[in-house]
């Protein structure tokens, strides 16, 4: 089953690899990783997808929770969460893409004669079908940002 | 008065009370070794190899309970560490390990002697820092031993760049009253809730077993499991690290369990109601196949590492918490509860282990036998040691068969006498190791029980012991084989000794141990071998090199049966299941 880890974790250098790395020491796998500085800097929130049985998750945060940086984790797919995926994509025109992207919030940041620039977002799971059905013949080039989310209702991840 | 980066790393050793440092120089470290030249806080012991340096500090750590501390330079220096980092995260032991590094500005550049140190110690260390402004130092030292010693505790490095420590540049030393890290605070006392729960699971066991480990050892809390097998009177199990946690010599003590723990210890553990792990944490050379293990337990698990906690076993009960803190509360929970011991359940529960004792228990007499024509058994090596040392030594020990023989026949009594490396059985840990405990305790008998094979790992060490005066004794169980190899191969390739034997290639150990200044022994017959080691512990200010020949054929037993055993299928004697 599919997880999302919420870690907020200490902005300080090689914080970002001993998560990363603890990943592939246990032996599960990161599906996207996201991660940037929140509140005064001095902190950054990570979101690291990754699939696991209950026990694998439950393993998982209690070794991230070890790594002396980490200030909190959490697995949003455990509750109710907001969750979303922004996406960039280059293509070649085509009517078609351009109106699967536009389904999902999209904007055009780019045109010229041969190739649009647009950015998505949306679910991951939309996003994912959304490349999906975009077939291969005008894509040009993807980036995606990973999941990030948030748990629903009071519950927050913070010091 | 203003200091420069290498003397208040000095300053602030000494105030955390560093009393040895054990490294070896080189040009990363050098602004560091003329700070130590200059102070008078601490000593520093010139190892002859970095794992030397690491494991030193490590078994300093294991006998006094303090962290040890190594130095090493950047590059080759810290790879040589490295060994001895893993070693000393996989038995949680504290260290702090400082590295040279090559220059600030020269870092990634594939400088001369650059490693990525704090990249390749990254899985084997609890933390790392690199330092980044020489005020910092102070700081960092402070943290890394407050991280080392506290929580689950474990090696720490402390990275240096050399323009960090340059004697030119000064700085004020600012030590902090406290140390306070958002991002850890280790729990300390369990939840009460978790300690009713426990305290009525236990008191109504009928075949409780009391499975105890290393972090009863490390939390200081052997006296705490005393006094709760006081009122529970249930037998009590050690794992390889908890040897001396509780004493060998109490009448509800079974020895050490697992792989080749002794058959009573696992019969228990396999027919338990209730399975008490202590600082323990299923460790796969304990369960045998986890889905076979303890088939009819509840398991309560007291441990300070959540992660822990229902890894390998689901435990029924998790209690986090330091081990004292929580034998303290679970005892008290107990005396205060109306629930009773089942006495007649407990005396029908004993009766029945010392049923199992009669039946393949360990035979501790062997040694008395007077068949001395025949070879030496290495059991009975073992069992001469504990009579000629009273069972009053430290032990360490290497990784081999040797180490098994010295964890079923040595009984310890106290903690922190027994010290190996057992969860990434470093061979060449045991002299090194003996070295940082002789220092602590110039005045206790210490023995280094290790094999030919082992010993030859960190041989080089003899030299340090000659320069500081370390007259440690060395038994060397000399099978003429990586035995605990070759058994894998009797056992399970068909007798196949694939690069397991060199007979023809051993040194002479005797003029090898004189060569480097010391006594040697060679033993070879029974009758020689208790005059010998009395002659040995006779030289109280030489190191002796005890070389005893041994019978190169035997097997450690009893050995669980893998794969697809549990705890109750046993090897005893050779081709023959329990
Ligand atoms: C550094 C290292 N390399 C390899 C091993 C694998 N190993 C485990 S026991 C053993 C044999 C040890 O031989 P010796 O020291 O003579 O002890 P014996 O088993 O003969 O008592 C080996 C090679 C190890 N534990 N450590
Ligand atoms: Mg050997």
């Amino acid at each position: 089953m599919k997880r999302i880890i919420s870690i907020l974790i200490e902005n300080k250098p090689g914080a970002l690899a001993r998560v990363v790395g603890l990943f592939h020491q246990r032996g599960y796998n990161i599906e996207t990783l996201n991660v940037g500085p929140v509140f005064d800097g001095s902190f950054s929130r990570m979101t690291v997808t990754t699939r696991g049985s209950e026990n694998d998750v439950e393993q998982i945060t209690k070794q991230i929770n070890k790594i002396i940086d980490v200030i909190k984790v959490s697995d949003l797919t455990e509750g109710d969460h907001h969750e979303y995926e922004f996406i960039m994509i280059k293509f070649k025109h085509s009517e078609k893409i351009q109106k699967i992207l536009k389904s999902l919030n999209g904007k055009i940041h780019e045109k010229n004669n041969d190739a649009m620039v647009m950015s998505a977002w949306g679910s991951s799971s939309d996003i994912e079908e959304a490349i999906k059905s975009m077939g291969k013949v005008n894509l040009l080039e993807v980036a995606r940002s990973g999941s990030i989310g948030l748990h629903e209702g009071e519950k927050v991840l913070k010091i | 008065m203003k200091l420069s980066g290498g003397d208040l790393l000095m300053r602030a050793l000494k105030d955390e009370g560093v009393k040895f440092i054990f490294g070896y120089p080189g040009g990363a470290a050098l602004h560091i070794y003329d700070s130590i030249f200059k102070q008078k806080a601490f000593e520093h012991i010139l190892v002859r190899h970095e794992q030397g340096a690491t494991h030193a500090a490590d078994g300093y750590s294991r006998a006094t309970g303090k962290p040890g501390v190594a130095l090493v330079t950047s590059g080759p220096g810290a790879t040589n560490a490295i060994t001895g980092l893993a070693t000393a995260f996989m038995d949680s032991i504290p260290l702090v390990v400082i590295s040279g590094q090559v220059q600030s500005h020269l870092i990634g550049t594939d400088s001369f002697q650059e490693t990525d140190m704090i990249g390749i110690s990254r899985p084997i260390v609890k933390h790392s820092f690199i330092v980044q402004n020489t005020q910092d130092i102070p700081r960092i030292v402070q943290e890394a031993f407050h991280i080392a010693t506290t929580g689950r505790p474990g090696p720490v490095v402390i990275d240096i760049p050399k323009d960090k420590t340059d004697p030119s540049q000064l700085f004020e030393y600012k030590r902090a009253k406290e140390i306070s890290l958002r991002s850890y605070q280790p729990r300390v006392f369990p939840h009460p809730g978790q300690i009713k729960k426990a305290s009525k699971k236990i008191l109504s066991a009928e075949r409780p077993v009391i499975y105890a480990g290393g972090g009863v050892i490390l939390g200081n809390a052997h006296k705490e499991l005393i006094a709760l097998n006081k009122l529970l009177k249930a037998p009590v199990t050690n794992t390889l690290m908890g040897l001396g946690a509780y004493p060998a010599k109490d009448k509800y003590f079974m020895g050490m369990l697992g792989m080749h723990g002794t058959y009573q210890a696992n019969m228990a553990m396999h027919n338990a109601d209730v399975i008490i792990a202590i600082g323990a944490r299923f460790d796969d050379r304990i369960t045998n196949t986890p889905s076979m293990f303890a088939p009819n337990a509840k398991i309560v698990h007291i441990d300070v590492d959540p992660a822990s906690i229902s890894k390998i076993i689901n435990a029924d009960i998790p209690i986090v918490g330091q081990v004292k803190e929580s034998l303290i509360a679970l005892i008290k929970e107990i005396k205060r509860s109306k629930i009773k011991i089942d006495s007649e359940a407990l005396d029908q529960w004993n009766m029945q282990i010392s049923q199992w004792r009669e039946k393949h228990g360990l035979d501790h007499d062997l040694y008395l036998s007077k068949i001395k024509s025949s070879m030496i058994a290495p059991q009975v090596v073992v069992q001469e040691l504990y009579h000629a040392t009273q069972g009053n030594a430290f032990v360490t020990s290497d990784v081999g068969q040797h180490q098994m023989f010295v964890a079923q026949y040595y009984h310890f009594n106290k903690p922190r006498r027994w010290i190996n490396s057992g969860g990434l059985g470093t061979m060449g840990f045991g002299l090194p190791a003996a070295m940082g405990v002789k220092l602590a305790f110039p005045k206790q008998e210490v023995v280094c029980v290790t094999g030919e094979g082992s010993i030859q790992m960190c041989i080089q060490e003899l030299s340090t012991c000659l320069q500081y005066n370390l007259p440690i004794k060395i038994i060397n169980i000399n099978n003429e084989a990586l035995g605990m190899v070759r058994q894998w191969q009797d056992m399970n390739y068909g007798g196949r000794h694939s690069a397991s034997t060199y007979s023809d290639s051993l040194p002479d150990f005797v003029k090898l141990a004189q060569s480097y200044g010391h006594v040697g022994m060679k033993v070879t017959k029974q009758s020689q071998l208790k005059k010998t080691l009395e002659k040995a512990f006779a030289m109280k200010d030489r190191l002796v090199f005890i070389d005893v020949y041994v019978d190169p054929n035997e097997h450690v037993y009893p050995m669980l049966v893998a794969p697809n055993g549990s705890m109750q299928d046993m090897w005893i004697k050779k081709n023959t299941k329990a």
